[in-house]
């Protein structure tokens, strides 16, 4: 009786700690099926979209440094460029200081000259006519002693060639004299 | 217990044991009664496949929101568990198995607390023993497959920097704890958290609902009733605490045992 009754309890009280060949199988094939569909579809989505995470992130750092670098290096460029201007500006600056001093001096020389020409040619007008003016002179005052002289002495001398060297004569001790 | 004790209201009190883990088969297939378990076992596996597909299918350099739920419950395996425990150089290779028992635990698990379902599959030992052999299978085989038959039994049973008579007795214990014991321990947290945590919530249910309706003196009946109702609340929240957390250790304790098996050192 007693013995009937432990039967009917552990009939009614299953172990739990016994495992069912059923449910140990069921669970390698499900999670056999599971670790196949996750590896070989759902790891793949996620490690390529990591992947690609990666690769973009990387890459955009390459191309900021590439960016970078280009900017240096079109900085640099031109600075050397505004340098080379400056110089340049420098070198132009100078080149008018010399030209400029070079066309005053020439301009000076050129007007020095023209005053010296015209100063010659001045003197040379001056000089003509004063022998002009004294080959007048000669004439008319010769005219004027004969004419006055052959007034007081009453002969005239009309006799032109006579008085002519009469004149001449004069003249001649006049400057003999002085 | 006859059909006429479950018309009839008794005033006995029938404590939930095992036997309420013993369901009785939803159809047969060849002879095999197809019991609840079996079906959410297999409900599971759908439903991580089926989830972590559709967060899977589109993903992209920027994350929808999908995406970024499935990416956080992916990094939490990829990253925390298995290149955090196995190293960065061999963790790749054994993400999608720690990935697949994580989410079938852990899904298995929560089975148990999800209304209709409520019934954590994880508490028949059937199919954590399924889990343990297979980590069990893995972690001796990529060990053998690295450091050789015998190496590996080296590895594993001879501490490094230990010689001399005291090898006799730490090589049969290390054998007996790597080898022998780890499957065991494995099957069993993870069954008996979940039985226990199950029988704790059938228990504070049915016995609330006993004193509610059965007990006599009746208002006293009511009011132990009421309280044990609210403690079968706590526990189910304690429980849900559980099922996460020993997805975890199931899943991270694989890991480890796999790390310690390709390990260059102890």
């Amino acid at each position: 009786m007693i013995k009937t009754v432990v039967l009917a309890a552990a009939e009614e009280e299953p172990n739990p700690l016994i495992p069912h060949a059923a449910e140990i199988i069921l669970g390698l094939v499900v999670v056999a099926v599971l670790y196949y569909l996750i590896s070989k579809i759902v790891v793949p989505n996620f490690e390529k979209a990591y992947a690609e995470r990666t690769t973009a992130i990387e890459g955009g750092l390459k191309a900021a440094e590439t960016k970078q670098a280009e900017a240096d290096a079109k900085l640099a460029d031109l600075e050397a460029q505004l340098a080379d201007a400056r110089h340049e500006a420098a070198r132009i600056r100078e080149e008018a200081r010399e030209q400029g001093a070079a066309i005053v001096a020439e301009m000076r020389e050129q007007a020095q000259s023209e005053a010296s020409r015209i100063v010659e040619h001045g003197k040379a007008q001056i000089e003509a006519e004063r022998q002009q003016a004294v080959t007048s002179l000669r004439a008319e005052v010769g005219t004027l002693a004969t004419s006055l002289a052959g007034r007081i002495v009453g002969e005239s001398l009309d006799d032109d060639q006579r008085s002519a060297r009469v004149v001449e004569r004069f003249l001649s001790e006049l400057e003999g004299a002085g | 217990m006859s059909s006429l004790s479950v018309v009839v209201p008794t005033e006995e009190f029938n404590t939930p044991g095992p036997a309420d883990f013993k369901l009785p088969g939803v159809f047969d297939i060849a002879g095999e009664a197809v019991t609840k378990p079996m079906l959410l076992v297999i409900l599971s596996a759908v439903i991580a496949f089926g989830l972590f597909y559709a967060m899977s299918r589109r993903a992209a350099v920027v994350p929808g929101r999908l995406q970024f739920a499935g990416e956080s419950v992916y990094d939490f395996v990829r990253n925390t568990i298995a290149r955090d425990t196995i190293g960065s150089h061999d963790y790749a290779k054994f993400v999608p198995l720690l990935f697949t028992i994580f989410l079938f635990v852990l899904i298995n698990n929560f089975f148990g607390i999800i209304p209709l379902i409520q019934f954590p599959t994880m508490s028949h030992i059937g199919y954590t023993t399924a889990l343990a052999g297979i980590t069990w299978v893995v972690y001796n085989a990529v060990g053998i497959a690295k450091h050789g038959f015998f190496g590996y039994l080296k590895h594993q049973t001879v501490p490094a920097g230990i010689s001399g008579p005291i090898l006799l007795a730490l090589v049969p214990l290390e054998f007996f704890s790597n080898i022998i014991v780890r499957p065991f321990t494995l099957a069993l947290r993870l069954f008996a958290t979940m039985f226990a945590g199950h029988l704790l919530v059938i228990l504070f249910s049915l016995g609330g609902e006993y004193l509610l309706l059965h007990y006599s003196p009746h208002p006293v009946g009511i009011g132990a009733g009421v309280i044990s109702f609210v403690l079968a609340v706590g526990v189910s929240f304690l429980d849900m605490l559980i099922m996460f957390l020993q997805a975890y250790v199931f899943t991270l304790l694989s890991a480890m045992y796999i790390s310690g098996a390709v390990s260059d050192e102890h």
